[in-house]
């Protein structure tokens, strides 16, 4: 068998560490063995976009990202998006537009707008649509999630 | 799903990594980005004993033009091709590409070589490189050696890489003035394989006569293909000459060999193939700007 491999990385702006096989899928390490849930497995196969973390910046799938591969990384999960007790413009433009139903896909959508506002405060519709291409949703039929994308860029903007 | 166990080795120098490879032979397995390695892991149609994480080694995520050639790393991320001012003006086939590989989200970590060195006929940028006069670079225990775009696919899967060879450079000329590229895509869904793509490198004269003409095929065939005659039937001839445009694309139709699957039936993808042929050349035309 092949040895555990010692990593460390820091999610959401704290320094963790695991011991961890090389076959360690950076979403169960977050899951598992971090507790960090809100992370969701949905097609486990680098489609649906429900895993969607940042990594180093960059929105990326977990479920297709090696743990040892993020040895001295920075991620961001949907959890670290929140600034205290106060949701994210992202957060807040999903509740007040509702950009969910059943909610599986939101913490990937999440990140993936979160990222796709930090490259491009303001978007257009169709660069919205472009930005969440790689999440699926099965319920809403995207609608309410690129309302909510572009009231989150309205209310960002505002505060600036 | 997990991945089957494997040693995993994260070498920071591209010698390391080719003296692993070379001791380990063909149980050895070069990861880059991951993103077409670590699906086929979890599903169980690879197992190495060994990955080689070269994602750690510095100074191979280059991208810029020196001695003629426009020179990107194997560990360009393919988001970062995309973003590039320089591809969008005077690369657009790379650009057109970079654009339509997967979802935004894989292009984040799928990298130039990797998508090179995967030697899937469905990936995109094989078929910018036969376009392109493409060249690979490649170091391993023998030393350096670059392989030619039309010589480096092989086969499905396959590629001219020996097992203790690490794809280092992708390579295209520095194109003439007056020459411009294109890359078309037909996908069921965003982020799908190709049913077929197209990419059209061409320079022509003040008089707008083709002088210089690539065409690659992607999906089409074991390999990514390179549409020979109809690259010859346009040379010599004007791109606003529908008789010649027709002829290629009717060549490069014939050039495809596509196997009938839940992408569409073999003879859609060689309709697909002889119209985007067309407008391959149409655009990369326009984008050549050679009207003068």
């Amino acid at each position: 068998m092949a040895g555990k491999i010692h990593i460390s990385l820091t999610v959401n702006g704290k320094e963790r560490e695991a011991n961890v096989q090389p076959r360690r899928l950076l979403v169960h390490l977050l899951r598992e063995d971090l507790g960090l849930t809100g992370t969701h497995v949905g097609c486990d196969t680098t489609h649906c976009g429900a895993c969607t973390v940042m990594l180093n910046g960059k929105a990326v799938k977990s479920c297709t990202v090696l743990a040892v591969q993020a040895d001295g990384a920075e991620v961001l999960t949907v959890e670290g998006l929140a600034e205290g007790e106060e949701l994210s413009a992202v957060q807040r433009a999903f509740i007040a537009k509702h950009g969910l139903q059943c909610g599986y896909c939101t913490p990937g959508m999440l990140i993936a707008a979160h990222a796709l506002l930090q490259n491009n405060p303001d978007p257009t519709d169709e660069e919205i649509r472009d930005g969440i291409s790689g999440n699926l949703c099965r319920c809403t039929g995207y609608t309410k999630i690129i309302d909510s994308v572009r009231y989150a860029a309205k209310i960002k903007n505002a505060h600036k | 799903m997990n991945p089957p166990e494997f040693e995993y080795v994260a070498p920071k120098t591209v010698q390391e990594a080719v003296d692993l490879l070379k001791v380990r032979g063909e149980w050895a397995k070069v990861l880059a980005g991951g993103q077409s390695l670590i699906p086929l892991l979890k599903l169980r149609l690879a197992s190495p004993a060994l990955l080689v994480d070269i994602g750690k080694v510095p100074g191979l995520d280059y991208l810029a033009e020196s001695d003629g050639h426009l020179r990107m790393g194997a560990m360009v991320r393919v988001a970062d091709l995309n973003r590039s001012a320089l591809l969008k003006k005077k690369y657009p086939a790379i650009h057109d590409a970079s654009g339509v590989i997967a979802d935004p989200l894989v292009r984040n970590l799928g990298t130039v070589g990797g998508n090179i060195s995967h030697g899937d006929p469905a990936n995109d940028l094989p078929a910018v490189m036969l376009a392109s006069e493409g060249e690979m670079a490649a170091t391993g225990s023998g030393g350096n050696r670059v392989i030619k775009a039309e010589d480096f696919f092989t086969d499905t899967f396959t590629t001219a890489l020996a097992h203790d060879e690490i794809l280092t450079e992708v390579r295209v000329p520095v194109p003439l003035p007056r020459s411009g590229g294109a890359y078309l895509k037909v996908e069921q869904k965003v982020g799908d394989f190709a049913s077929a793509g197209v990419a059209v490198q061409l320079s022509v004269d003040r008089a707008s006569m083709c002088t210089k003409v690539g065409i690659g095929l992607t999906a089409v065939g074991p390999t990514a293909v390179k549409a020979k005659k109809a690259e010859e039937a346009m040379l010599g001839k004007q791109v606003t000459d529908r008789v010649a445009v027709a002829e290629a694309a009717a060549l490069a139709a014939d050039a495809a060999t596509p196997t009938s699957d839940i992408r569409g039936t073999a003879e859609y993808k060689k309709r697909l193939v002889r119209l985007l042929v067309a407008r391959g050349l149409k655009r990369a035309s326009e984008r050549a700007g050679g009207k003068e």
